[in-house]
């Protein structure tokens, strides 16, 4: 059996930790859903959904069974193929970011240190972004199989924002990377957690809010949500999906908000850092899961902004995104590059 | 076989495999996806070389950014209908032929050339497709090319603009 001599409990370690993160996202996704009707509730001097359940809390459970009962439509003109590869598509791309995530520090369990994130790899924040953009398949080909001009109309348009956004949100990051030196997230956060070192964020206050709103229109979130504007385009991308079909892809943007919210936080809020606390004094298992709560509370701090920007701020016209993204983003980004260049290269020098 | 060696022969199946549909595939949105699968497989091929950053790049600039462009040209221009034109059966056998002929001509450039002879390929062990190392050598051994590479890149996008802009 030489075929298969490999280490298994290192196997066996990946795919629980696989398990728990995946399943842990989409638990947290499932609450999020709750969390936007609640908080939009909250806005708008509402109830909100308080039916199911003590405070409404098994409302996303019945959604979720309303719609897996749903009849599901495929229509009969579309690419069948790919019609069901389009919501696929963006739910796996949403979920694949959460592979370089430092979720914590190790724990040691059974004699063995086991790391809390996936795969570090030394090239952690360009596999993010890699993702990111495998994320403009499951809207164009949802939308193209819809055979159904809105569809495509929304799905050029989600294209082509999360492609000028992404611009942006790559030169504000390399300004991240000049500090840290490193691609690999778990670095980035070692680096904020060190001795004498802040937060990214006190350093790159103005690249942290190029990256906030670049994150805002790669998910489609309201004031960019032009794909699915429905006073234009009826309903979006996903107009001709029922059933889960379409809660996938309601899903995805929520998995991509907690996705986005979890990279925001470590590359410029310090990841698993709890504040004014020095980690290396306490247990390592102890640590480790205050650290696990740390990164959820600052998670939970950036899905709420999102929803509150959502029900606060009307959406932008589509020439005012084009516009903001690349007359204004863009020249921001760089010139925060050469800043953040000059200042490391006076410092190196005095 | 390693795990090494079955993830090389399985990469290079789908490789060839998505290759081959590129070709055969009578739409042309299947032939554009196809197409990513193919640079998923390359990328595949560049993790097993150790090249991280080439891998990710080559999925970010092919696959992530050049190919939605193509889609969006493809449906734009709504090609979604098989409208092909038949060709004639002997301009196929031509086709066939010429490109059978070009295929042994490079098989026996690679396999005789000196660069190659004797050579091994560095699986999973070499660290030049690191990004420091890539970085390092862009940057000193060949920074006059990269500068000019750049150059011609900044002119092509201040082309486009130029092409672009409304009158």
């Amino acid at each position: 059996m030489t075929l298969l001599a490999f280490d298994w409990a290192l196997l066996i370690e990946k795919l629980a930790l696989i398990a728990v993160i995946v399943f842990g996202s989409l638990g947290i996704a499932l609450y999020t859903t709750f969390a936007e009707r609640k908080v939009a509730a909250v806005l708008q001097d509402r109830p909100g959904p308080n039916r199911a359940g003590p405070f409404g809390l098994f409302q996303p459970f019945a959604d979720g069974l309303k719609l897996i009962m749903k009849e599901e439509i495929i229509p009969n003109t579309s690419n069948k193929v790919l019609f069901v590869l389009g919501p696929g598509l963006a739910m796996t791309a949403a979920l694949m970011t959460c592979a370089v995530i430092p979720w914590s520090s190790h724990v040691e369990l059974f004699d063995r240190k086991i790391e809390l994130q996936i795969a570090d790899i030394n090239i952690g924040i360009l596999y993010v972004f890699g993702v990111v953009s495998m994320g403009v398949y499951g809207i164009m080909i949802g939308g193209w199989a819809s055979n159904n001009k809105f569809s495509l109309m929304a799905a050029l348009r989600g294209a082509s924002q999360a492609i000028s956004y992404e611009l942006a949100m790559g030169l504000s990051l390399i300004a991240v990377l000049m500090l840290s030196g490193s691609l690999s997230l778990k670095s980035i956060v070692g680096e904020q957690m060190a001795d004498g070192n802040l937060w990214n964020i006190a350093y790159q206050p103005l690249g942290f809010f190029i990256f906030f709103i670049c994150a805002l229109a790669e998910c489609n979130r309201t004031p960019f949500d032009l794909p699915e504007a429905e006073n234009e385009l009826n309903f979006g991308y996903h107009q001709e999906y029922s059933s889960m079909k379409l809660g996938f892809y309601l899903f995805a943007e929520y998995v991509n908000m907690i996705m986005s919210s979890a990279v925001m936080a470590c590359l410029y809020f310090g990841g698993y850092d709890i504040p004014f606390l020095d980690e290396s004094t306490l247990a390592p298992n102890i640590a480790a899961l205050l650290g696990v709560g740390a990164l959820l509370t600052k998670i939970v701090i950036f899905i709420f902004i999102f929803m509150w920007i959502r029900w606060t701020i009307p959406r932008f016209r589509y020439d005012q995104l084009m516009n903001l993204g690349w007359k204004t983003m863009i020249p921001l980004a760089l010139a925060n590059m050469l800043i953040t260049g000059a200042v490391i290269l006076w410092k190196a020098g005095a | 076989m390693s795990i090494t060696q079955i993830m090389f022969f399985f990469l290079s199946a789908l490789a060839v495999f998505s290759a081959i549909m590129v070709l055969v595939s009578r739409n042309p949105v299947h032939s554009v996806l196809w197409l990513i699968a193919v640079f998923f497989a390359i990328s595949g091929h560049y993790i097993l070389l150790n090249a991280q950053f080439l891998a990710i790049v080559n999925l970010i600039v092919y696959a992530g950014a050049i190919m939605v462009l193509f889609l969006f040209v493809i449906m734009l221009m709504n090609l979604n209908k098989e409208s092909e034109p038949n060709k004639h059966i002997w301009m196929k056998l031509a086709g066939a032929i010429s490109g059978g002929c070009f295929l042994m001509v490079m098989v026996s450039l690679v396999r005789q050339a000196a660069d190659f002879q004797g050579k091994e390929a560095l699986v999973g062990t070499g660290d030049i497709g690191l990004i420091k190392n890539l970085g390092k050598a862009l940057f000193s051994n060949y920074v006059v090319p990269f500068e000019i590479s750049s150059v011609l890149f900044l002119s092509a996008m201040v082309g486009a603009v130029v092409i672009g802009k409304k009158e």
